[in-house]
């Protein structure tokens, strides 16, 4: 059963469509598990998203020898009753023609087939396809070792500048409840992802405008942040939890949040607005129209919470309760009533973020925030706990940091290495760059 | 009435599974780190692996088992020493947040393709290319063998061999854990979670102290991981971050800061989410929720329950609450 959780927390924040294929087969062949059977599976999707039809795919191994099809949803799953290793050849003939199979795609792959447990395998396929409507899409590979050219250098400059500051929209409101309440929330990430998963439900399964989706969204989150702090974190703070407690309570919260995502979702990876985006030329830079517009909103809020913060007696009242919860009461600020207003916007904040990576990355999935929370921490810790500017300069960085590794490692390490630098940051500079040095020992 | 009878006997083959094993001596070796000292890693799962990895790594590369083994525990050691120099001397949550990273970095690392080769990529490495010396090492016999109301084979994978070693190695790792913990060295890692200016101002190196028990903690994950992928297969993802939280759950559950907290946890936290999945699969009906979501609602239970126990009992099943470990600074 651990080994199913595993499998269910392959793949990356930013995979393909493709790669979200650990979900059992719902409508292709049924293949159960039991303690006789095993199923291998997987689900092959055109570079468009849409499900890749009449894929053949031949598995042999274990005294077995037949051919799996990928059904309507593009799922494919083929029984097993013996453990062992499998070996799965996918029939290149069988692709659509346009697209082929992605490069780093091992083909023939072989798998380790279990019984009584799903083995999935993904097989990704990439390149221009021709859409059913008779426009062509293409999916953009960032593929490492291509070389180092200077467009390349400044296109994932500006991804990187564009995940820096969705990354800071989620980061600012951890970091506020870290300063106020002491609390490292290990349930943000779930706040991301339930903003992204939102706006999908209501744009896309509801229909809705995107723009009313996505306030709709963000207002829900608040709402989210409203009540969590009235019906657990203030009774909690009043029955003296210390924050050890308090964050063990969030990580208890963040695994509650994860399942319940599955349990709706699946583990199938959802994009808001599937229709073409259109691309803008900046120079050399490539970007599509919901990425300028996206990282506009974020500069734009961001800005709006940074005046708050500094210009309005609320903003002040709140770093004023930051640097001193006690003194603060003492001079007369509503403390809890503080806190209150900053879970509200902290989770609208991360709310709003999951509605633009939503938008702008590949989809959410159920682990979309998982992902995104360690990279909250590096640029909290980065800027120093606890402090709203610090936050933003460190997401900036990690943005900026995790993009920019793409130019010279495989994708898979450019989460690596920012948490990478955020170890040797606190080697050098505990404090952060904007913290006040504070130690013990 | 089959279903539950089911359900019943899924809870008693997990009781004694080795997997379940694994998890206890992971959470045997948190309860040193968080438990007694107070240190909050959230890397367990990071040293699990490390310690599989090596492990299964130096076995292919055809070493003996036991140098295997000192390879993993070393491995371990050489990890808890870079977590721990730029951290230990910060404020607890530092430590949380570098622990969790690099454990992250290690599996990142360990399922990246560019190590295809050595550590199998996503893929993992499978049981059989590492078991057999441990299997060869069985004295147990061929055949299956009937003990209450398990049945397993002697020696082949997920066999008695498998299992009995793993309940040896955690009873071991009690008695340790209960030896070293009314010595003088365990009573200054309580003083050190309790007040860890009050053991300074005594002339106690903390530092020194934090080190040694996350080491040693370290180590102990880096035995669960071999346990954990002996009968199975190595799989980085694993080994992530959800089974760092397992970890601390089961420790939770258990009681931490006692001696068998870890182990009862283990055989709990396992108990719990099947039972919770067999009664949901028998009596909600499917078409309200199928068997996939059974299993999500189990781990959903899994996770209120962890902070309904951090909420209202603190000290777990088995602790006192007057030797709490919560509130480190």
């Amino acid at each position: 059963m651990l080994i199913i959780t595993g499998v269910l927390m392959a793949g990356s924040l930013g995979a393909s469509p493709a790669q979200a294929a650990t979900a059992p087969p719902l409508t292709a062949a049924p293949c159960a598990t039991d303690p006789a059977t095993g199923c291998l599976q997987g689900t092959i999707k055109l570079p468009n998203g849409d499900p890749a039809v009449g894929i053949k795919l031949e598995i042999a191994g274990a005294g077995l020898d037949t051919v799996a099809v990928t059904g309507d949803d593009g799922k494919w799953s083929q029984a097993i009753t013996a453990a062992g290793a499998y070996t799965i050849n996918l029939d290149t003939s069988s692709i659509p023609d346009g697209a082929v199979l992605d490069s780093a795609t091992k083909n023939p792959a072989t798998v380790n087939g279990a019984l009584n447990k799903n083995t999935g395998y993904v097989f990704k396929i990439v390149g221009g396809t021709t859409a059913a409507d008779g426009t062509t899409t293409q999916t953009p590979t960032t593929d490492a070792g291509t070389g180092v050219t200077f467009e390349r250098f400044l296109q994932q400059l500006v991804s990187g500048i564009r995940l820096g500051l969705l990354l800071a929209l989620a980061a600012v409101g951890l970091s506020l409840i870290f300063g106020t309440t002491g609390l490292s929330n290990f349930a943000h990430g779930e706040q991301v992802t339930l903003g992204g998963l939102l706006a999908y439900l209501f744009a896309n399964v509801l229909g809705l405008n995107l723009i009313l989706a996505a306030v709709i969204s963000v207002a829900i989150c608040a709402a989210t942040g409203y009540f969590q702090d009235a019906l657990i974190w203030k009774p909690l703070r009043r029955r003296g939890l210390g924050t050890t407690q308090l964050m063990i309570v969030t990580i208890g919260l963040s695994i509650a949040l994860q399942y319940a995502f599955q349990y709706f979702l699946g583990a199938s990876t959802v994009r808001i607005d599937q229709a073409n985006p259109v691309t803008v030329a900046l120079g050399p830079v490539t970007l599509s129209a919901q990425s300028l517009i996206s990282m506009g909103i974020a500069v734009v809020i961001i800005a709006l919470v940074g005046f708050v913060l500094v210009k309005t007696r609320i903003g002040r009242a709140t770093r004023a309760v930051s640097d001193n919860p006690s003194l603060a009461a003492a001079s007369g600020i509503d403390v809890d009533r503080i806190i209150r207003l900053v879970w509200t916007s902290a989770t609208a904040l991360a709310g709003l973020s999951g509605v633009l990576l939503g938008l702008v990355l590949n989809g959410v999935n159920w682990q979309t925030g998982l992902q995104l929370l360690l990279l909250m921490f590096a640029a909290i810790t980065l800027g120093g706990l606890g402090t709203a500017f610090g936050a933003l300069a460190g997401a900036m960085i990690i943005g900026l940091v995790v993009e920019l590794t793409n130019l010279v490692l495989p994708g898979d390490f450019k989460y690596a290495t920012a948490l990478v630098i955020l170890i040797l940051v606190l080697l050098f500079r505990p404090q952060g760059i904007f913290g006040r040095r504070e130690r013990i020992g | 009435m089959d279903q539950l009878l089911g359900t019943l006997n899924a809870i008693l083959n997990s009781a004694i599974s080795p997997q379940t094993a694994a998890l206890a001596i992971a959470a045997i070796g948190l309860n040193i780190h968080f438990g007694y000292t107070g240190l909050l890693n959230f890397g367990q799962a990071g040293f699990m692996l490390i310690g599989a990895y090596a492990f299964a790594i130096s076995i292919i590369g055809g070493l003996p088992i036991i140098l295997a083994v000192i390879i993993a525990l070393v491995a371990a050691l050489i990890f808890a020493l870079i977590l721990g120099i730029p951290t230990l001397k910060l404020r607890g949550d530092y430590l949380a947040i570098v622990t969790l990273s690099a454990a992250e970095v290690v599996r990142i690392v360990g399922r990246s393709s560019l190590l295809t080769n050595v550590t199998g990529g996503s893929n993992g490495i499978t049981g059989n290319e590492y078991r057999s010396p441990f299997t060869d090492l069985s004295f147990f016999g061929d055949g299956r063998v009937d003990f209450g109301p398990w049945n397993y084979d002697a020696t082949g994978s997920n066999g008695w061999w498998f299992i009995a070693t793993a309940w040896f190695v955690v009873a071991l790792l009690c008695l340790f854990v209960w030896a070293i913990m009314r010595s003088p060295w365990g009573r200054v890692l309580r003083g050190i979670r309790e007040d860890e200016d009050a053991v300074r101002s005594l002339g106690k190196n903390v530092y020194s102290y934090k080190m040694q028990a996350l080491i040693l903690g370290g180590v102990i994950g880096a035995i669960a991981g071999i346990v954990y992928i002996l009968p199975a297969s190595l799989q980085a993802d694993s080994m992530g971050r959800s089974m760092t939280y397992f970890i601390f759950t089961a420790l939770l559950l258990g009681g931490a800061a006692t001696v068998f907290g870890p182990v009862l946890g283990a055989i709990v936290f396992f108990a719990i989410r099947l039972f919770v999945q067999g009664i949901a699969g028998q009596f909600v009906p499917g078409n309200i929720m199928n068997g996939q979501q059974t299993e999500q609602f189990a781990w959903i239970v899994i996770g209120i329950t962890l902070m309904l126990v951090v909420i209202f009992r603190p000290q777990g099943i088995l602790g006192n609450k007057k030797e709490l470990s919560f509130d480190v600074k």
